[in-house]
């Protein structure tokens, strides 16, 4: 079958389709295919329709640039669809699906962009861009969130000329690109290109007021900096383009605020922002449950949205990924055709769900745990299970026999279930092999997510661990013990704890000790947050109590929960930006501030110079002088890390220590020690100098950051070196770029920051961080890059894995390879490129004995990790 | 937190090696009136076998610092221990000649760890002056910071310049152009300045610009004998970029040479040691077979 637009065979007389799928990405595509099978087994005709608003398939995966490597991700999730898919290069998985579309012989309108759905269940109406128009019994939606980016509006926006995203920056060399746009993206572009590129960009308005500050400084230094080839058009738009032919290079003619200016350049690199989809998505009458940018719409455990006959799937029914997009496009034609299949995640909840002590089935026990647990009962259906399925099960038996042999039959789960993606692993080796494909390299299989088995009484977490997971009970009891105070708290089932580190980042505060016969569901903190950004209900009910803990964990372990319940409601949230100033020095003061998450300085104003006289994290107070005795504020309270602060009035504050009396001591505690701390700063004034500069590098975040003391430095490279050695040939450290301060030197290397920026847009969650605090990539890294955009410290970067170094005796008497220590500067091998870059970053040598390379191979004892705790020693010094 | 490697641990090798030190005199002491101290009594055969482990195991940390993934103590302990014993060698395998020096593969044994001891008792000044008169010598400011700054002087003086006559215009760029910074270790370590400048563009008129001196005279001279309108402002604006030129270099040519102090050394330790090492087994073969 041809690809091209207009198909004979598109159209029948009434232009009526039982099942019609608008958007051929992998849902939309695997849907067809699926409907395209089941209309050969029931002999029927016209039963579906495909349409496409471009003339190719998987319009978004089309247009990534040549030769890109395409992820197979999750790998724990098995493909169930009519097309194959695999991890490989573009043209490989294009040449896939297409090969299995003319196969199957999927009936598709190309370049039908759908603009407007009317109707209902069975008589849906459905009109097209060209003028087309077609009916519908049932509609799945698989368009994506991408939508179409924002295109420059011009003659030949569409050609090879424009490019709406810049997979790798690096592929550029020497050549002249034009980026038009002004927001984060267009900039971030601009700026990774600029390095080899000589590059313009074109701002529509007269300054870049929409960028992060971040960005803003980059774009505004690289435009002032004369030895970067780099140059912007203010208040420009472009007019139109020359493209180019043969040996010629394209031309832009840009519209600037003196005239018309005519730039040749190799390309365009537009970035004008996406088209959001839920106008029109709303327009077909579905609705968003929440205003949020990040919200999709409800759907049942069928993907039915509230309009019925309406179905969605794929990256906006919330599932990102290419292989659960086409297992979705597979089970909605199945739902669709009335077949009751189970989802293809079915055996993943099996596995998760099997070993607990119940007769019932999974979607029996999900069921019941939804609505046993108050913040869950009223969400979805299918983002519970979502939920279930990223998360652990945890259960505890209650003797030591039952115990033993659960856990064997977890590991025989657990060795069925590898056995099972192997044999699948072989088939589809099989198939490939029929189909006259070469073979690929297996990657490891991944470790089954079976019930966790843990005995009653065994700890969940210890005081002071690093997780942050957040924990519901589904069954059972948890015992959560604070400090010394030897209070315990018990939580029953329904109720949750670990929020505190999930809202916060800082380590665990106490242990939490399980019962017997206990139920929990341990998710990740990425899944937790996604839930908050979308779910208003569950984000409500998580920080109600998280502002009751944070009180509690201030002013009185020994106090009761339930106790600070009048008073948290009371109180009320604030929100700062880096920079921001709480108060000021001099001003009257009527609160105290409880910090919630972040980091700010305290500074002093002595002979017309700002010195720091000390820090707060979360969980600690300032500002509290204003309520016992001084209402005049001594210091200016400003924003090193985004941070949010409870305000504590006077009326609450009294009846705080009414409820807590025992907090009166800890907060003279607290005060005491700020005010000897100020005193010790302000009594060097350079070390408040010295401070600030570490604030300013970002160490106010940081849990432990390398910190090079130059006085002692011999620039002998040997923790880079080191670093290298000891990390497959990869150094995660930059010493020279670092910034210097008198004599401190703070290099590009990981901080391991309370709340890792990098963390944030994880897709596989391969950033995790060890209970003692290192903040690491594991091996499930998918190399999407978003850490190393998310970083504002530039310490994450894109690697190929580099190949064994020699050993010492054989590179110095045999001259085998690079030496210990030396600069890779490698080849990657073939299998290497084709497994793609992976981000690597500072993992402060977690679980190497002996601790960070860096500072056990410094010879000089320049090199130290330090936590913003120990900043004050290095003064003091 | 940071510690100074002679300070590591409280001197803890200081301490071993004093005792050392104290142990191989009194051995020497020992030795009996009647047969004078010699390499070859007991005591003499023992502070060898010292001396040889000690001069072995020194050595080593050119492999422990390459063997990154070792825990067997810290590369700044040994570094520490190196120090130290390195320095009681000195003692211990002086003791060991017994004073007796002559024209032979043995005294030239002992000479080159003389040299490799010396060679290190400087590296150790350097490692202690060095850093602290490099980091004041950089500011708050990388070094690579120095040289940005320096190429956007040199860009901007380049600018004015071409508003000038064609012979001011033709000096400075000869100045900016001959301006010598780096090339050989030796000039780097020295850190002499090699500048030169053709006044008026003239090859017959090249002298030597040190610190920037001859092209700030020609320049100084011309701003009184000034006609065009604005030529007096532009060579003003350009006096004050060529002065800051000079300052400059003066820091970038010191960081250089910095660096190169902290390397020179080296280049007489290492290949020392290795000659050291092959002399040393000559030594040993030689006592034992031919005595």
């Amino acid at each position: 079958m041809s690809l091209n637009a207009e198909n004979s065979n598109v159209e029948n007389d009434s232009n009526y389709y039982d099942l019609v799928i608008v958007g051929s990405g992998p849902a939309g595509l695997s849907a067809a295919a699926r409907a395209a099978e089941l209309e050969a087994e029931t002999g029927r005709d016209n039963t579906y329709l495909l349409l496409e608003s471009f003339n190719e398939p998987a319009k978004t995966i089309y247009r990534y640039q040549k030769g890109k490597h395409v992820m197979e991700e999750p790998g724990f999730l098995d493909l169930r669809s009519p097309l194959d898919f695999e991890s490989g290069t573009r043209e490989e998985v294009l040449a896939i699906w297409r090969a299995g579309i003319e196969a199957l012989g999927v009936r598709t309108a190309y370049n039908s962009e759908v603009v407007k759905i009317a109707g209902e269940r069975d008589n849906f109406d459905i009109h097209c861009a060209n003028g087309k128009h077609y009916r519908a019994g049932r509609i799945v939606l698989a368009i994506g969130v991408q939508g179409n980016p924002r295109r420059l509006g011009v003659a030949g926006d569409e050609s090879d000329f424009v490019q709406y995203q810049l997979d790798d920056p690096a592929e550029f060399v020497d050549k002249t690109i034009m980026v038009v746009g002004a927001g984060d993206a267009a900039i971030e572009n601009a700026l990774a290109l600029s390095r080899q590129n000589r590059v313009y960009i074109v701002n529509r308005r007269s300054e870049f007021s929409r960028a992060k500050e971040g960005n803003l400084n980059g774009v505004l230094a690289a435009i002032n900096n004369r030895n970067l080839d780099f140059d912007c058009f203010y208040e420009s738009s472009v007019k139109s383009l020359t493209l180019p032919s043969g040996d010629a290079t394209g031309e832009v003619l840009l519209k600037t605020a003196e005239g018309e200016v005519k730039v040749s350049c190799d390309l365009v690199i537009a970035r004008l922002g996406a088209i959001p989809p839920r106008a029109f998505i709303e327009d077909c009458g579905i609705v968003f449950p929440s205003e949020s940018p990040e919200a999709i719409p409800e759907l049942s455990s069928e993907y039915e949205s509230n309009v019925p006959g309406i179905y969605i799937v794929g990256a906006l029914a919330g599932y990102p990924l290419i292989k659960q997009a086409m297992n979705q496009g597979y089970d909605v034609v199945e739902y669709i055709n009335g077949r009751q299949v189970k989802p293809a995640d079915f055996p993943l909840l099996e596995l998760k769900l099997g070993l607990l002590p119940y007769a019932a089935g999974v979607d029996d026990i999900l069921s019941l745990y939804q609505r046993r647990i108050p913040m869950f009962a009223r969400m979805n259906s299918l983002a519970f299970r979502e939920l279930v399925l990223e998360s652990n099960i945890i259960y505890a038996c209650a003797d030591q026999e039952e115990t033993e042999t659960l856990r064997e039959r977890a590991s025989e789960r657990a060795q069925q279930r590898t056995a099972d993606i192997r044999r699948m692993r072989a088939e589809k080796a099989r198939r490939r092999q029929q189909a006259g494909r070469a073979p690929v390299a297996d990657k490891p299989i991944p470790q089954p997510n079976v019930t966790r088995i843990l005995r009653g009484g065994e700890f969940i977490y210890c005081d002071g661990e690093y997780s942050n997971t957040f924990f519901t009970i589904a069954e059972g009891e948890v015992t959560l013990r604070f400090g010394d105070s030897g209070v315990d708290q018990v939580l029953g089932p329904g109720q949750f704890f670990g929020e505190m580190n999930l809202l916060s980042g800082r380590p665990r505060l106490g242990d939490a000790i399980v019962s017997d016969n206990t139920v929990l569901i341990e998710t990740p903190r990425r899944t937790m947050l996604k839930l908050i950004n979308s779910n208003e209900e569950v984000a409500a009910g998580i920080n109600d109590v998280f502002v009751q803990r944070s009180l509690q964990s201030y002013f009185g372990e020994q106090t009761e929960l339930k106790k600070f319940r009048d008073v948290s409601r009371r109180l009320t949230t604030q929100r700062f930006d880096v920079g921001d100033t709480v108060y000021c020095e001099g001003d009257t003061g009527e609160h105290l501030y409880l910090v919630r998450s972040g980091t700010l300085s305290l500074s002093r104003t002595i002979g017309g110079k700002e010195l720091s006289v000390g820090q707060v994290h979360s969980g600690q107070v300032f500002g509290q002088l204003a309520l016992m005795g001084d209402p005049e504020r001594r210091e200016t309270a400003r924003v090193v890390v985004r941070s949010e602060l409870l305000a504590i009035g006077h009326s609450d504050f009294l009846e705080l220590l009414r409820i807590a009396p025992q907090a009166v001591d800890r907060l003279k505690r607290d005060t005491v020690e700020q005010l000897e701390m100020a005193n010790r700063l302000e009594s060097v004034p350079e070390g408040g100098e010295t401070i600030r500069f570490l604030l300013d590098c970002g160490l106010g975040e940081a849990t432990n950051a390398l910190v090079i003391d130059e006085n002692l430095c011999i620039g002998c490279d040997n923790c880079e070196k080191a670093c290298a050695e000891t990390h497959d040939g990869v150094n995660r450290l930059n010493r020279r770029g670092g910034q210097r301060f008198a004599h401190l030197n703070v290099p590009i290397s990981c901080r391991h920051c309370e709340q890792p920026h990098c963390t944030k847009d994880c897709p596989t969650n391969a950033i995790r961080r060890e209970p003692s605090g290192e903040v690491f990539i594991d091996e499930t890294c998918i190399g999407c890059g978003n850490c190393e955009t998310n970083c504002p410290y530039d310490v994450i970067h894109m690697s190929y894995k580099a190949p064994p170094k020699p050993g010492l005796f054989s590179w110095m008497f045999f001259g085998a390879g690079n030496g210990p220590g030396e600069e890779a500067g490698f080849e990657p091998t073939e299998s290497e490129k084709e497994r793609g870059k992976k981000a690597v970053k500072c993992d402060a040598c977690v679980g190497q004995a002996g601790g960070p390379a860096c500072v056990r191979a410094c010879p000089t004892g320049a090199a130290a990790r330090l936590s913003p705790s120990q900043f004050i020693e290095v003064i003091a010094e | 937190m940071y510690q100074n490697t002679l300070r590591y641990r409280n001197g803890l090798y200081g301490k071993i090696a004093l005792v050392l030190v104290l142990l191989a005199l009194a051995l020497y002491l020992s030795q009996r009136a009647d047969l004078p101290p010699n390499g070859g009594s007991w005591q003499g055969y023992l502070l060898g076998t010292a001396s040889l482990l000690l001069i072995v195991w020194l050595s080593w940390l050119g492999i422990r610092k390459r063997r990154y993934r070792s825990t067997l103590g810290t590369v700044q302990g040994w570094t520490s221990a190196h120090i130290y014993l390195g320095l009681s060698l000195l003692v211990i395998a002086t003791l060991h000649t017994a004073f007796q020096f002559g024209y032979n593969i043995h005294t030239l044994v002992y000479g080159l760890m003389c040299g490799v001891i010396i060679s290190g008792i400087y590296g150790l000044y350097a490692y202690n002056r060095v850093p602290p008169a490099m980091v004041k010598n950089r500011g708050d400011k990388p070094m690579e910071a120095w040289l940005d700054e320096l190429d956007q002087i040199d860009r901007e003086a380049r600018e004015v310049a071409a508003h000038c006559s064609a012979e001011v215009q033709s000096t400075l760029a000869s100045a900016i152009q001959r301006t010598s910074l780096g090339r050989s270790f030796w000039r780097q370590l020295l850190g002499r300045d090699q500048s030169q400048v053709e006044l008026n563009g003239r090859r017959s008129d090249r002298v030597k610009n040190i610190d920037q001196h001859a092209v700030t005279a020609y320049l100084a001279e011309r701003v009184p004998e000034t006609s065009k309108r604005g030529e007096a402002e532009r060579l003003q604006r350009l006096l004050y970029l060529v002065g800051r030129r000079a300052e400059l270099l003066r820091h970038l040519r010191r960081d250089l040479s910095y660096n190169a102090r902290l390397r020179v050394w080296l280049l007489f330790h290492i290949p020392l040691t290795v000659a050291l090492l092959c002399g040393l087994a000559a030594h040993v073969v030689a006592v034992f077979f031919y005595w």
